[in-house]
């Protein structure tokens, strides 16, 4: 572990591979915390919000702890907010699951539904076509990154123009594969699951950090 | 562009130690799981299978330290099986750091157990382990086995799979006992009959012994390739595998 680096927060709300996450962050340079208080998640140079399983079971837990104001107050302050995987799904407006709606945090417009395309868990190593002017893919546009999940975002309809999205293809069916919009960075796959190339995007996005941690 | 084949080493795991004759060269020590896992990282490895074989409690205690050290230091997803019956277990390898577990012999026992893992975790949590053989009573012809495949389970296999994918299993390891230990090439027939009836991914065991072999997995319909001593003894490498496969035509990382 690094002494010195970006101090960056992994929420715990009971959700995901922790571990993984703290310890692929620990390696790309920053002093992690684990936890779910307010005020470190605050004042911490970067959040990380992860998330497996369902998303009205995410949702949940991170209202649970308070994590839609945590969000809501970083962005508005511009600092950094990263959400890996259903971490990233619960920015979106409304997760549709098995019949039933459930709100998620609504920094951008569109729905999470299930993608169309065979085999599902969309599970393994897939290309990423990085937005123009991408920062999170600098130097690592051409890597594959891990993913592993059945739900996703495929309409940026009622975006804002700030908001870069870069796409996936799985079986024909084209989706969000990550986001880039101002403080908040979200990828649908795990760069902490994606070996060099994901403890790279993970480095590019404590570069930013250090940035906001500087100004 | 699309989703590429994985290419995944097993090791066998007993008390914390890698069994089952690894010849790794530049290994200080071939039998330390997480030297050899790091080694097969930096080789490509697509994903690593743990699979715990120990007797004891205590010995199972010692591989979910192996877990979590390997989990430290290899940025890859890691699957941990044996010995798995139920939420609790599965909850004590995630929190380990595994990111999918699997479960065979506990599956058999009490399916629900699929959908209790399921509906805590999600999906993606549950690698439907599964030992099948040619079995001649069995409708599809193939039979589930346990204990090695020493005994039969009484179950059609391609019947379980379907069981296991309604109750929320999200991926099939299918270890074929036929194929298994010949390096005579991966069952072809039993890989094809698993993905007919099944829209979840497949990884392939059992049988490899040449690059070609990966070949033919990956054209009967496999997801990913699943492979053991060869890969312990140095017979194949990954990244041998891989100009294989990319040369027949299939995305590799």
């Amino acid at each position: 572990m690094t002494a010195g680096g970006p101090l960056v927060a992994v929420l715990d709300y009971g959700s995901g591979n922790l571990h993984s996450a703290t310890r692929a962050l620990a390696a790309a340079g920053a002093d992690v915390v684990l936890t779910a208080d307010p005020a470190t998640c605050l004042d911490a140079d970067g959040l990380v919000v992860p998330g497996v399983g369902a998303f009205a079971a995410c949702m949940d837990g991170l209202l649970a702890v308070d994590g839609g104001r945590i969000v809501a107050e970083r962005l508005a302050a511009a600092r950094p907010v990263l959400g890996i995987c259903v971490g990233h799904q619960v920015m979106f407006a409304a997760g549709v699951e098995h019949g039933s709606q459930a709100a998620g945090l609504g920094v951008l417009p569109g729905v999470v539904a299930e993608l169309e395309a065979r085999p599902l868990p969309h599970m393994g190593w897939n290309t990423v076509t990085a937005a123009a002017g991408s920062r999170m893919f600098a130097d690592i546009e051409d890597e594959r990154f891990y993913f592993v999940h059945s739900f996703g975002v495929r309409s940026t309809q009622g975006w804002p123009d700030q908001a870069l999205p870069s796409y996936t293809e799985h079986g024909g069916d084209r989706f969000v594969a990550a986001v880039e919009y101002g403080p908040l960075w979200s990828t649908q796959f795990h760069p902490e699951k994606s070996g060099a190339a994901g403890g790279r995007l993970l480095r590019n996005w404590l570069n930013t950090l250090k940035e906001t941690h500087e100004a | 562009m699309s989703l590429a084949i994985r290419v995944i080493p097993c090791l066998d795991v007993h008390d914390g130690r890698v069994v089952k004759g690894v010849n790794f060269r530049n290994l200080r020590d071939a039998g330390d799981p997480v030297e050899l896992a790091a080694a097969y990282g930096a080789d490509g490895a697509d994903e690593l299978v743990f699979l715990d074989i120990s007797a004891s409690s205590q010995g199972r205690a010692t591989t979910y330290e192996t877990v979590q050290r390997t989990a430290e230091t290899v940025f890859i997803p890691l699957t941990v099986g044996g010995g798995v019956r139920g939420v609790e277990d599965v909850d004590r390898l995630l929190r380990t750091g595994a990111d999918k577990v699997g479960i065979n012999t506990g599956a058999i026992t009490r399916p629900e157990s699929i959908n209790e893992i399921t509906r805590r975790f999600g999906n993606q949590v549950v690698v439907l382990s599964l030992d099948a053989r040619r079995e001649a009573g069995q409708p599809s012809g193939f039979g589930v086995t346990t204990h090695g495949g020493r005994n039969s389970a009484g179950l059609d296999a391609i019947a379980w799979v379907r069981e296991a994918v309604d109750r929320g299993a999200g991926e099939i390891l299918l270890n074929s006992m036929d194929a298994d230990g010949t390096t005579d090439g991966f069952d072809l027939e039993l890989i094809a009959a698993v993905k007919d009836v099944v829209s979840v991914p497949v990884i392939a065991s059992g049988g490899a012994g040449t690059v070609e072999h990966f070949v033919a997995a990956a054209r009967a319909g496999a997801d990913a390739l699943l492979a053991a001593s060869v890969f312990h003894y140095q017979t194949l490498t990954i990244p041998a595998v891989k100009a294989a496969l990319a040369d027949a035509g299939f995305a590799v990382r």
